[in-house]
């Protein structure tokens, strides 16, 4: 399954990374290459495995569902690019 | 007076609680070490020196009043990963220069509960994704060992490289680090100290920088067996705000070093034989097995059949996890944003162009396809079902074995520059110790030797789940065999 320039600009836009036209095509030998090795998976027999989500035996801890926290606008705005008033500032974006 | 900064852990603890010495000045002795240092190695990319000398000082004031704990006045390092409270905290990457967590991740606390005192944040490779150091926006860090008859720069490691440079240069009396498919064992290895990445869930991840959620787990990297034995304990608790941390009583694993390994069985599994290994490494390994049969071990022939397929998963699983978790870098509510952008999506895509690295770049994409439609379940399903054939190889085998011994690294240390120019090669350093992160064991790196250029090379022992103490056990057996590396010659 070869991945040509045209996928690597798809799959880099899911992923939200802008990538340059002259990018494109070493990203796609560098993906195929992993990707090629990669492919010895499909010589594993997976019949009837369970797919493995995690290491942990026990199930999820449920919580009351009840406020625990808050009240922290100050340290939660603290780190943003821009703020205002107890708000974060985006850029205005028309589309 | 002797050099403070020489010595372990343990015996800093010990000088420190009998009041030779005042935590103040073993941590103006490193603040002074570091600074003569750190422009050479780069190991820590910021060295908080005012707030060691107050929480020295503090120490300094509970060893007094009887009051000290279990790391009370001891100087650490901690990765750039755990979350600080008003210390920047970047995980090595410009998408996060800058950042200033307003809270405490719980390992740290654990070790500020426990008395330690903070020195500054160690480099890694960005989001710890790498096995060189070089994928850091900081740069690499150098590894203090140097190949005999050659000059040139090796790597430490990866991705805890700052931690490995930081604990072998005597930057600090032990560090954090974190493991996600060896980025504990790896640098330990190449740089002669002990790493231990514990069983998944131990070490709670709330505050840690997330790569990929499955995997990452955090450990010490120190200067001896008995050291990470300290350091782990208080690393590891039960925390509700993560919600795989494990309801479990963390042990005194001291009690386990020094242990007779007399009668505990070793697996040595066939397929760790792996293409292209250097005779070196092969001479390692039969060595430990043979100072392990000497100490009354019993070594069983054991078969981990899946084996080869657990890098290849990794590459799978790791990324997928990881362009889900680094969703949450958008330039909106914190890290970087770009200055411009003509619409929404464009300052998203522009934002993280700017602020992700190329490695980063690269593995989020191939997340990003492995997740696609069309992809999901030939790749990303496929590796979770290969993973839990690899996790059933382990089950399989504790029937026979209390514990696997293996080399930890498929080499020694190499130069900086050497691998980078192909992604799947530099993946390989990983090769024996993903398989532990995949299956959620604890794994130990031991130095065991040098190779023919002085370099030294690590064992690996991996246990059963919740079981460090057998890896304590047998761990502390090998670095007894072995005796010590040495250090390295100071050229810094």
């Amino acid at each position: 399954m070869a991945i040509d320039a045209e996928t690597v600009r798809k799959v880099a836009h899911l992923a939200r990374i802008k990538t340059p036209d002259d990018r494109l095509e070493p990203l796609a030998r560098e993906l195929n290459g992993i990707l090629a090795w990669i492919e010895q998976l499909q010589e594993v027999d997976v019949t009837g495995v369970e797919p493995m989500t995690s290491n942990v035996a026990q199930p999820l801890r449920l919580r009351d569902d009840v406020v625990t926290d808050g009240a922290k606008v100050d340290a939660v705005l603290s780190n943003a690019p821009k703020s205002a008033d107890g708000f974060y500032v985006v850029p205005k974006v028309v589309e | 007076m002797f050099d403070l900064t020489q010595l372990t852990l343990k015996a800093a603890l010990d000088g420190l609680k009998s009041k030779a010495f005042s935590s103040e000045e073993i941590t103006r002795a490193f603040v002074s070490t570091i600074e003569a240092a750190n422009p050479t190695l780069n190991a820590y990319v910021e060295i908080t020196a005012d707030k060691a000398i107050d929480m020295a000082r503090a120490s300094d004031a509970r060893i007094a009043s009887g009051d000290a704990g279990a790391l009370e006045g001891a100087p650490l390092g901690i990765k750039d990963l755990f979350c600080t409270d008003g210390v920047q905290t970047t995980a090595g990457s410009n998408m996060l220069r800058g950042f200033v967590p307003p809270y405490e991740s719980t390992v740290t606390a654990n070790l500020w509960r426990d008395g330690a005192v903070m020195l500054g944040k160690l480099n890694m490779d960005e989001f710890a994704m790498g096995s060189s150091n070089e994928t850091s926006a900081f740069g690499p860090v150098k590894n203090p060992w140097k190949s005999r008859g050659s000059n040139a720069d090796l790597t430490p490691g990866g991705s805890s490289g700052g931690s490995a440079s930081a604990v072998a240069a005597d930057l600090c009396l032990a560090a954090t680090a974190s493991d996600t498919g060896g980025s504990i064992r790896q640098p330990a290895a190449f740089t002669g100290t002990v790493g231990i990445k514990p069983t998944y869930g131990r070490a709670s991840r709330y505050g840690m920088v997330a790569f990929a959620s499955s995997l990452d787990q955090a450990g010490p990297i120190t200067k001896t067996v008995e050291d990470a034995a300290i350091l782990l304990r208080s690393m590891c608790s039960f925390d509700v705000k993560d919600s795989t941390s494990l309801d479990v009583e963390t042990p005194d694993w001291t009690q386990s070093v020094g242990q007779s390994v007399k009668g505990l069985r070793i697996g040595v599994p066939r397929e760790y034989v792996v293409e292209g290994m250097p005779a070196e490494i092969q001479a390692l390994w039969d060595q430990g097995v043979a100072w392990l049969r000497d100490a009354g071990c019993e070594i069983v022939d054991i078969s981990l059949p899946h084996t080869k397929y657990a890098l290849p998963t990794y590459y799978i699983v790791a990324p997928a996890e990881a362009s889900s978790n680094l969703a949450r870098y958008d330039g909106m509510r914190f890290g970087h944003r770009a200055a411009e952008a003509k619409s929404l999506t464009d300052l998203y895509e522009t934002s993280r162009a700017e602020g992700f690295g190329k490695e980063v770049q690269r593995r989020l994409t191939i997340g990003a396809y492995v997740l696609s439609a069309g992809f999901y379940d030939a790749y990303y399903v496929r590796a979770l079902k290969v993973r839990r054939r690899i996790a059933q190889d382990f089950d399989d085998v504790w029937g026979q074995v209390d514990a696997i011994l293996t080399p930890s690294t498929p080499s020694a240390a190499f130069a900086l520059g050497d691998k980078q120019i192909d992604p799947v090669t530099m993946y390989l350093n990983d090769v024996f110790t993903v398989t532990a992160n995949l299956a959620g064991l604890p794994g130990i790196s031991v130095p065991a030797g040098l190779d023919a250029n002085g370099l030294p090379l690590g064992l690996q022992v991996i246990g059963k789940a919740l079981d460090e103490a057998t890896v304590f056990q047998v761990g502390a057996a090998l670095e007894q065999a072995a005796g010590s590396v040495g250090k390295p010659e100071r050229w810094w």
